[in-house]
């Protein structure tokens, strides 16, 4: 019942990000449809192009529907500056934006997780406070500046890491399989680490809180009054229940991070759903910068409902029914 | 921030700065109509903002952070004053890319621009867009969280389902589409985007608090009086949901600092030669290896501004937490 509940909710939130561009595209002063079809220059394929996609001769609610039915069938439409389809081009991004969010949420989670454990069991301590100060300040940080200082240190200045990009152009065509691993792995590190930095920040914060919340409760005190040692008490009683709500912050959490992503991955020419956004901005790309909002809002969907299954399988009084 | 009688042809948008003051004013007009309110009650108890503002001042941290945030204020509103140069002033070919030194504390960019006091103007830009996009905010979510919350039902229902479908497009992306189609818009616009996009949060915040004060006897007693929906909205509710979304406000501009920068840095935000943190960093960004100076300070600016925000947001939710006990 649960999942498809969320299944359909997922759905309207899919629509509701289709029509937003929609209007955006219709409402926008400049109007660069308009634009394109009235500028001299633009040659006579596009500007057919543009009447038959956008149906420019019927009213605006059949413009819509027509709108509608092909992101359903996932043709966002044509990218002229990558003499391409949008979906093919989005296709391409999307498993390095994927690759990259994914290794930078595993280090993520870890990382925080064991920060926020760290503080709780020093409550009070130095050690609490200088860790909360410090995660405090990486959560105050603007992801493209981090991201930038990171390319500065370590890349220009300890020439530790590769400045930009996802491989090496020159070599990489004549490595073998497990040889071009590596570079990946090699050029993922800073903006991995990066995006990671600033997402185990708000992890460790909110870990910290869920472990002193769970400390509080009854049963907590009676574990203790059973005589149980203080390490069992906090990994079979606090911990247990502290973890639940971290799983609820992943989807929470989700826009953010794919928000981040998108500059991080502009900063270290990543080539993403970012990166390709961004650039698409100066190309005047509007249908890749369109198609970008709707799959960003889908991801972000599909990562609560992967966020809500997961807790109602560590949950055993939530159901998925 | 609350300054307008600066040089306001040099930031070349004098009616967000003007709104900015004006947003101060109703501020403290409101900070202070709560307090006289709160001293004239007949009953002798102490006011619950006193309680607050006491504890803030307990709290250490919390009180650095209001400092900071004041000297920001102050830095915003006195730029004209503390910057040795104008933002937009350009030094001469001979003063292109100097790194910094004791005339030049951050150095100059590549225009031979002084960035000190580009830094110093930027605190402008960026206070007054946040501040008045989490006014714009906090008034938009506190309305409909509140009619959501006090009305309930399938209007709630339906409200609330709103909001989760909104809050799972990613805002930055959204920004993005729409400064990207609608091409250069005004200061003002930028701050409604701003806006208009961050108010969902505070209406979930809202309504929650609101569900739990309805079923509370001094609304059943209002009614029973004969007070109208409005009425009780307005004299019982309302006044006790702004400690949650004063917090909410506080921790809400260290955000949208963050994204006015990022859209800035993207070119999309505050153009130039406007000085804002985010466009000043994406000046430097081009020679970051050679030059990052130009990159470094405004990153600094930003940190330690939001940075404060957040300390503050913080220390005022501890502050105003109902259930914490005084020792």
């Amino acid at each position: 019942m649960l999942l498809l509940r969320r299944l359909a909710q997922g759905v309207v939130i899919v629509w509701l990000a289709a029509s937003l561009t929609f209007a955006l595209l219709h409402l926008a002063p400049g109007d660069p449809v308009r634009a394109t079809l009235e500028n001299p220059l633009t040659p006579p394929v596009v500007r057919e192009y543009w009447v038959q996609r956008f149906g420019l001769d019927l009213p605006v609610h059949q413009q819509y529907w027509r709108y509608l039915a092909s992101v359903a069938q996932g043709d966002f439409g044509f990218s002229f500056p990558h003499h391409r389809p949008v979906s093919a081009v989005l296709a391409e991004a999307l498993p390095n934006t994927l690759l990259l969010m994914g290794v930078a949420i595993a280090l993520a989670f870890l990382g925080g997780i064991s920060i926020g454990i760290i503080q709780a069991r020093r409550r009070g301590q130095p050690l609490d406070w200088g860790l909360g100060l410090g995660s405090l300040f990486f959560y105050s940080m603007p992801d493209f500046w981090l991201a930038l200082m990171m390319l500065l240190v370590f890349a220009y200045r300890l020439r530790l890491f590769p400045v930009t990009g996802m491989f090496d152009p020159v070599m990489f065509p004549v490595m073998g399989f497990w040889e071009r691993v590596g570079d990946v792995l090699w050029h993922l590190v800073l903006p991995a680490s990066t995006l990671a930095l600033l997402a185990a920040a708000a992890v460790a914060r909110f870990q910290r809180a869920a472990l002193l919340d769970v400390a509080r409760q009854d049963f907590v005190r009676v574990a203790r009054a059973k005589g149980l040692s203080e390490g069992r008490v906090l990994r079979r009683h606090v911990l247990r229940n502290a973890l639940l709500p971290v799983i609820t912050l992943f989807g929470l959490a989700l826009p953010a991070l794919l928000g981040g992503a998108v500059f991080v991955e502009k900063v270290f020419s990543w080539p993403g759903m970012g990166t390709l956004t961004v650039d698409a901005i100066g190309a005047r790309d509007y249908p890749l910068v369109t198609a970008a909002v709707i799959v960003g809002s889908a991801l972000v969907t599909l990562g609560s409902l992967l966020a809500d299954v997961l807790y109602a399988l560590a949950d055993p009084r939530v159901r998925l029914g | 921030m609350c300054s307008t009688r600066s040089p306001i042809r040099a930031c070349g948008w004098g009616s967000v700065h003007v709104l900015a003051w004006l947003g101060c004013t109703a501020l403290a007009i409101v900070a202070w109509r709560a307090a006289l309110g709160a001293g004239a009650r007949p009953e002798a108890h102490v006011a619950p903002w006193r309680i607050a503002l006491a504890r803030l001042r307990r709290n250490r941290a919390g009180a650095v952070a209001l400092g900071v945030v004041v000297t920001l204020a102050l830095v915003a509103a006195l730029a004209p004053w503390l910057a040795p140069h104008s933002p937009i002033e350009q030094l001469g070919a001979a003063a292109t890319e100097l790194p910094p030194s004791l005339a030049h504390p951050f150095g100059t960019d590549f225009a031979g621009r002084d960035v000190l006091s580009r830094t110093l103007y930027g605190a402008r830009i960026s206070l007054s867009i946040a501040l008045l996009a989490i006014l714009l905010a906090s008034t938009v979510g506190t309305l409909y969280g509140a009619i959501a919350g006090y009305y309930g039902g399938r209007l709630d229902e339906l409200m609330m389902r709103g909001i989760d479908a909104a809050l799972s497009i990613p805002r930055i992306l959204l920004l993005i589409a729409v400064l990207a189609l609608w091409g250069e818009v005004p200061m003002l616009a930028l701050v409604l985007l701003l806006g208009l996009t961050g108010w969902f949060g505070v209406s979930r915040l809202v309504r929650a608090e609101v569900l739990a004060l309805r079923e509370q006897d001094m609304v059943l007693a209002a009614r029973a009086l004969g007070a109208r929906d409005r009425e009780i909205l307005r004299r019982h509710i309302l006044p006790n949901v702004i400690s949650p979304v004063v917090v909410a406000a506080t921790l809400g501009i260290a955000q949208v600092i963050i994204l006015e920068a990022g859209l800035s840095y993207l070119g999309i935000g505050v153009r130039p030669p406007t000085a804002s943190w985010g466009n000043m960093i994406q000046d430097g960004s081009g020679q970051l290896a050679s030059v990052w100076w130009v990159s470094l300070f405004p990153g600094l600016a930003i940190v330690i501004t939001v940075l404060a925000f957040n300390i503050l947001g913080d220390a005022l939710r501890d502050a105003v937490d109902p259930r914490q006990v005084d020792g």
